[in-house]
């Protein structure tokens, strides 16, 4: 097991030196100067020497590669130009509400999905499995944006004066501001510590803050707004679980020791839940993991419509307005986190099906 | 379980139905498959949906009533972002039809929905065309040649899987700028890397067997038997990629326009059509309504297709 562990993790190495790479690579490619780029089309000559000598650019592309895989190791992503910031406060600021966002659409799409699944495949062929189906392949042809406008317009206009309204926008009422559980408990933090820097961090997941800190207040409000992004953003992979562990369940309750099981007279309940979906699971785990790289892909358009300041919209500005820090950083940081995640999953498979392990 | 009497008489029915076949001609893979594919409902609907599409595409100007991009102020008495206007369902017979409504520059919707079909689907098609031939290129030289060169190949691709896929088509196109034929340029980037592996694997596999040795032995060059042997064998999943794949680039590229990088106005394209009134959807929601399901229908019916294909071409499916 620690054999295969180390060896899939060192194949996750290469793959990320390539991301950074390749994020370089694309950046340098943009068409135009860096300098005219970021000082503006009248830069002088003078102004584009102390620019291009102030970030390294003089050097062959080479060296350049050279201190920037450095600096991404040590997390110094340079700065923003259009918010005039350290992408890494960025980051802080805008990480913590994509992570919620696609963890909570990650909730919605496994809590419906397995059950979904495990319900059709039980009453296979029955009106509920086509309906399960059919409503699975509409889920999975769903533009994300769409569904989100639709959405806000459902529960924001027509159901206004229901206790259904859910806010079409935001991430929390005008006025409404989460106390950090840091300052709730009076802790003393250097300002500008990497220690204060990362309980800033984990503070800005508001939901998580507010519900250790028990503001009730704040929390419902944080969720309140998350609903619909979240229900938006899970549909695609809530149809794809769904469809996958009917298949898989499917497939595993004609295999044998499934007759063998009725055939010692277990109950048909306890047939499916300790023989089929234990072994079922394993395809659902997998497809799981490879869903959350899509969240993170959804999260850019979701963020948009729902107008959430969170690491997916900000990239998508910083491309519109040429802030290549901020292109840069935010793209590493998201394909890093889409590695690790596809290495944690192939982790887990192996854990969970020793045949893998033992190749 | 309980077997009927009718049960039963079928049953014995089918196996000498089986029996008698023995005699029949030999039906080929291709026949099968498509009999197989008529069997299923949900293959049928999709084929029944892209085949409007099609037609829809193809006969464009008859269907749609204006032109997709004719302003229609001065014209007729209507206004911005009129609602649909539909007479059957009682409309007033005095005002003029437009059964999606009107845009923000007074144009047909139903119209310009009807010539996005073209788009969505030239776009589609063009973009699993390029990364199919592309990524089977790829995948097949792979596959073929083996060893550092195989694995070079394959570790370039796992970077380019390495990204959220919309997120490198997004980069993709900062850096070739905007536009429909970008867009379709870095789908066909991040979708690559399916068919490749898809590829290599089959590739892999066929290369042992027994008939591309029987061809090597009688003096085959490695490019025929590259053309002749494995390539014709591995067609089948890339069939079925391909046209799930078409669903996905329609998607993606959809994602793109509503971001404002893929096609650019005055283009009728769906996803910039939805995007470029997405402030109005509290006002005029058949704005942002009529080109999304357009999206999902589209995505919908080469799903459902591509779905109903791969049932159909799996021989391990066949009993």
């Amino acid at each position: 097991m620690i054999s295969y562990i180390s060896r899939r993790s060192l194949l996750a190495i290469p793959v990320l030196i390539g991301i950074v790479v390749v994020v370089f690579l694309l950046i340098r490619a943009i068409p135009g100067e860096p300098c005219t780029a970021i000082l503006g089309e009248l830069a002088t000559k003078e102004a584009c020497d102390r620019f291009n000598e102030a970030n390294g650019l003089n050097e062959p592309v080479i060296v350049q590669l050279g201190i920037y895989l450095k600096n991404v190791v040590t997390f110094n992503l340079g700065e923003s130009i259009s918010f005039s910031r350290p992408v890494t406060q960025m980051l802080i600021e805008r990480l913590p509400l994509t992570t919620e966002l696609a963890l909570t659409a990650l909730t919605i799409a496994v809590g419906v999905g397995v059950p979904m699944g495990i319900v059709a495949a039980r009453r296979h062929n029955s009106i509920i499995d086509t309906g399960t189906m059919t409503f699975a392949n509409i889920g999975v042809s769903m533009p994300v944006f769409w569904l989100g406008l639709m959405l806000a317009y459902l529960f924001a206009l027509i159901l206004k004066d229901t206790p259904f309204v859910l806010p079409p926008s935001g991430r929390l009422s005008p006025g409404v501001f989460p106390i950090p559980y840091y300052e709730v408990w009076g802790w003393e933090l250097t300002e500008g510590s990497t220690w204060a820097k990362f309980n800033e961090y984990i503070s800005n997941h508001f939901i998580f803050n507010t519900f250790i800190t028990g503001q009730w207040e704040v929390f419902s409000d944080a969720v309140r707004h998350m609903i619909l992004p979240a229900v938006a953003l899970a549909t695609i992979p809530l149809a794809i679980i769904a469809r996958i562990t009917r298949s898989s369940l499917l497939e595993v309750m004609g295999k044998d020791y499934i007759r063998t099981a009725r055939a010692k007279g277990a109950k048909e309940s306890s047939v499916v839940r300790s023989h089929a979906l234990r072994n079922s699971m394993l395809a659902v785990v997998t497809i799981i993991g490879l869903q959350l790289g899509a969240l993170l892909g959804g999260a850019i358009l979701t963020e948009t419509v729902f107008n959430l300041a969170g690491v997916g919209r900000s990239l998508f500005e910083a491309i519109t307005a040429r802030d290549y820090a901020v292109v840069q950083g935010f793209t590493v940081v998201i394909a890093g986190i889409y590695v690790i995640v596809n290495l944690l999953v192939d982790l887990s498979y192996a854990f969970l099906d020793p045949r893998i392990r033992l190749e | 379980m309980t077997i009927s009497r009718k049960g039963a008489i079928e049953k014995l029915e089918a196996e000498a139905g089986d029996v008698n076949r023995l005699y029949e001609k030999p039906v080929g893979q291709w026949r099968l498959a498509m009999r197989r594919f008529r069997g299923r409902r949900s293959g049928m609907a999709g084929l029944f949906i892209v085949l409007a599409l099609v037609g829809m595409a193809l006969f464009a100007p008859l269907i749609a009533p204006y032109e997709p991009n004719e302003i229609l102020i001065g014209k007729e008495d209507v206004t911005r972002r009129d609602p649909p206007c539909i007479h059957v369902l009682g409309c007033p017979e005095d005002t003029p039809q437009h059964i999606m409504g009107l845009d923000g520059n007074v144009r047909d919707v139903f119209s310009r929905i009807v010539y996005g079909a073209r788009v969505s689907l030239t776009l589609g098609i063009f973009t699993v065309t390029l990364a199919l031939l592309v990524g089977s290129t790829i995948g097949a030289i792979s596959g073929y040649a083996g060893g550092w060169f195989d694995n070079i190949l394959m570790r370039v691709m796992d970077v380019i899987l390495g990204f959220p896929s919309l997120l490198l088509a997004i980069a993709i196109v900062a850096v070739l700028g905007p536009g429909l034929r970008n867009a379709l340029l870095a789908i066909a980037i991040v979708t690559l890397p399916g068919y490749a592996r898809v590829m290599r694997a089959q590739v892999l596999a066929i290369k042992e067997s027994d008939y591309v040795s029987a061809s090597r032995a009688l003096g085959s060059s490695t490019r025929q038997i590259l053309l002749r042997r494995v390539i014709p064998n591995a067609l089948t999943p890339l069939v079925v990629l391909g046209t799930l794949g078409v669903a996905t680039a329609i998607l993606e590229a959809a994602g793109l326009s509503f971001l404002g990088l893929g096609a650019q106005p005055p283009t009728a394209e769906w996803g910039s059509m939805l995007a470029r009134e997405r402030n109005q959807v509290f006002t005029s929601p058949h704005l942002v309504f009529f080109p999304g399901l357009a999206i999902m229908l589209t995505v919908l019916g080469f799903n459902l297709m591509g779905d109903g294909l791969r049932d159909a071409l799996d021989p391990t499916l066949n009993r």
